[in-house]
């Protein structure tokens, strides 16, 4: 029997009279790593901060780890939350941002350790210990006690990926994490992602990295103004397309 | 080809001159200088009454008073406007309309009727008490001249002016920290509360301090617009001594030389804190480039 981690049915999103999802529909499993793909625009983004309810939805429900993303269901109508009820279930989710938003104000290893102490209620000691192992799994574990401005790209996003690993997710979501980053540093930020994907981290990854997505992906989605073009495994969708926006896209970013 | 020949190991690069620099630091010193001399030869200042009164206890305790006046109203004024800032800054429309209209109407009136009618508040409502309204429930009552008495009201009129200038100011502050740091710490887990705190705040204070040192420094001199109100502070104690022995321009000129000592120390702790919130942050601007005068062959 297979655990289902995220379960997304028809989920729509509209900006005013813009809909940016038309329904998006899809199921990952534990211990899966899925990768959306598409043009810029198309939703992909948008999509993946509707899965820790940083956008509020529109219509269509997300189910992570059991229990109903955001809001609460009664009868037809789901209501939003409290935030403080949205904050207890983002603590199992763990997101990595394109521009890293490390706290800039705090050295690398009190970016790690900010919200095991003040959320989850760790002690000090222990905290500090896990960060700094999480510091040694990224490689980084020199730089605690630099700030995100004394750091390279490749460098502040791994420590942001420390970050989100030390509130212990069941989930990682991952937004573009190498697109800011210089073509030599990105080689690093995903050789720690493919590590975590060993290790059986459950994975939903917007990216443009088609090398990473055909060696690390269980499961590709190609989105295209707010559809889900087409899914299947990376060898499916990259490499045997079967509709002709996908393969347009694949010819322009290959 | 008129170009010379060189050899390279010879050059040796020379940063911009600046001459015109000279000339303005010695019109300035030369004027700043005739100032001085012009104040030193005044027949009708007399020197000795600005030297006798510079230490006199009264002056002295009036700067003491100035002092914690300012500390204490730049503290409830700090409070109250970081509260403002963030309700200007809520989703709920109630809070932002509360927000906006104490800011109006607090910016909107000059401060010196606002500091005269917190002093006739007991001619207003002489007695004050706290009950439940419409009842004949009182949990406690007396005389508003002696609840509030002069320094109090004062301490109200200052404080709150103060909270509605500086409500912008950290709400600019605020707006200046990235959005993707709310998003950070919300995909953490963090509530509302905490991210004001520990993530947004301290960064905001980065923006906020330059001008609320500018603040501090404001409401020091207000402080003297007590004197309307009799609160015994520098400038009410300097213009009690002045009213009876007539010598005005003396002893302007030592609370004027004493108020401008306390700004200037002021800015000390302002640098520190400027320092404390800026780490992590690289220094834009270095200071070892732009100085005014280079002496010396290179």
């Amino acid at each position: 029997m297979t655990n289902v981690m995220v379960d997304a049915r028809s989920v729509r999103k509209r900006y005013g009279s813009n809909e940016v999802l038309k329904g998006i529909s899809l199921t990952v499993e534990q211990g899966e790593v899925l990768c959306i793909i598409g043009p810029s625009g198309s939703g992909k983004s948008t999509f993946l901060r509707c899965l820790n309810h940083l956008e509020s939805i529109n219509g269509g429900r997300i189910i992570v780890n059991g229990e109903l993303m955001g809001y609460r269901q009664v009868g037809n109508v789901l209501h939003e939350m409290k935030p403080s009820e949205i904050a207890r279930q983002r603590q199992s989710i763990g997101m990595v941002f394109q521009r890293f938003n490390l706290f800039p104000h705090m050295t690398a290893l009190q970016n790690v350790i900010e919200a095991p102490i003040g959320v989850s209620k760790v002690s000090a000691a222990e905290a500090k210990k896990l960060g700094q192992e999480l510091l040694a799994q990224v490689g980084l574990a020199e730089k605690a006690d630099h700030y995100p401005s004394q750091l390279s790209g490749g460098q502040q996003q791994r420590v942001a990926i420390a970050r989100a690993l030390a509130m212990k997710p069941t989930l990682m979501l991952f937004d573009e994490p190498t697109s800011a980053l210089d073509p030599e540093l990105v080689g690093d930020v995903l050789d720690v992602m493919k590590g975590l994907a060993k290790a059986g981290m459950t994975m939903i990854v917007v990216t443009h990295e088609m090398g990473f997505a055909r060696e690390v992906a269980d499961k590709v989605v190609f989105i295209d103004k707010g559809q889900i073009v087409e899914m299947g495994t990376p060898k499916e969708v990259l490499d045997k397309p079967q509709e002709a926006r996908t393969k347009a896209f694949l010819n322009k970013v290959l | 080809m008129a170009e010379e020949e060189f050899n390279s190991d010879d050059v040796v690069a020379v940063p911009l001159r600046h001459p015109w620099r000279w000339v303005f630091g010695g019109v300035a010193s030369a004027l700043l200088l005739g100032f001085i001399w012009a104040i030193y030869s005044a027949k009708s200042i007399q020197h000795e009454i600005v030297v006798q009164f510079m230490l006199d206890p009264r002056i002295l305790e009036g700067m003491f008073v100035t002092l914690w006046v300012t500390v204490v109203c730049m503290f409830i004024a700090t409070v109250l406007a970081t509260i403002l800032a963030i309700m200007k800054l809520s989703e709920n429309p109630l809070q932002r309309w509360l927000a906006t209209g104490f800011i109006e109407f607090f910016r909107g009136t000059p401060l010196l009727l606002q500091i005269v009618f917190w002093g006739y508040l007991g001619i207003i409502f002489p007695n004050l008490f706290v009950g439940i309204p419409f009842t004949d429930i009182i949990f406690f009552s007396g005389q508003t001249s002696q609840l509030i008495p002069a320094i109090m009201a004062g301490i109200i009129a200052l404080s709150l002016n103060e909270a509605a200038y500086s409500a912008e100011i950290v709400r600019a502050g605020i707006l200046a920290v990235d959005s993707g740091q709310v998003e950070a710490a919300k995909s953490l887990g963090m509530s509302g509360g905490y991210t004001m705190r520990r993530i947004v705040l301290p960064q905001a204070m980065r923006v906020i301090i330059p001008p609320m040192g500018n603040e501090f420094i404001g409401m020091l001199k207000n402080t003297s617009l007590l004197q309307v109100i009799a609160v015994a502070e520098l400038y009410t104690q300097a213009s009690t001594i002045s009213s009876a022995n007539l010598a005005q321009i003396e002893l302007l000129m030592v609370s004027g030389f004493w108020y401008l000592v306390m700004t200037t120390v002021l800015g000390f702790p302002q640098r520190a804190l400027e320092r404390k919130y800026g780490k992590g942050f690289a220094v834009v601007g270095a200071r070892s480039e732009g100085r005014a005068f280079k002496v010396g062959k290179r």
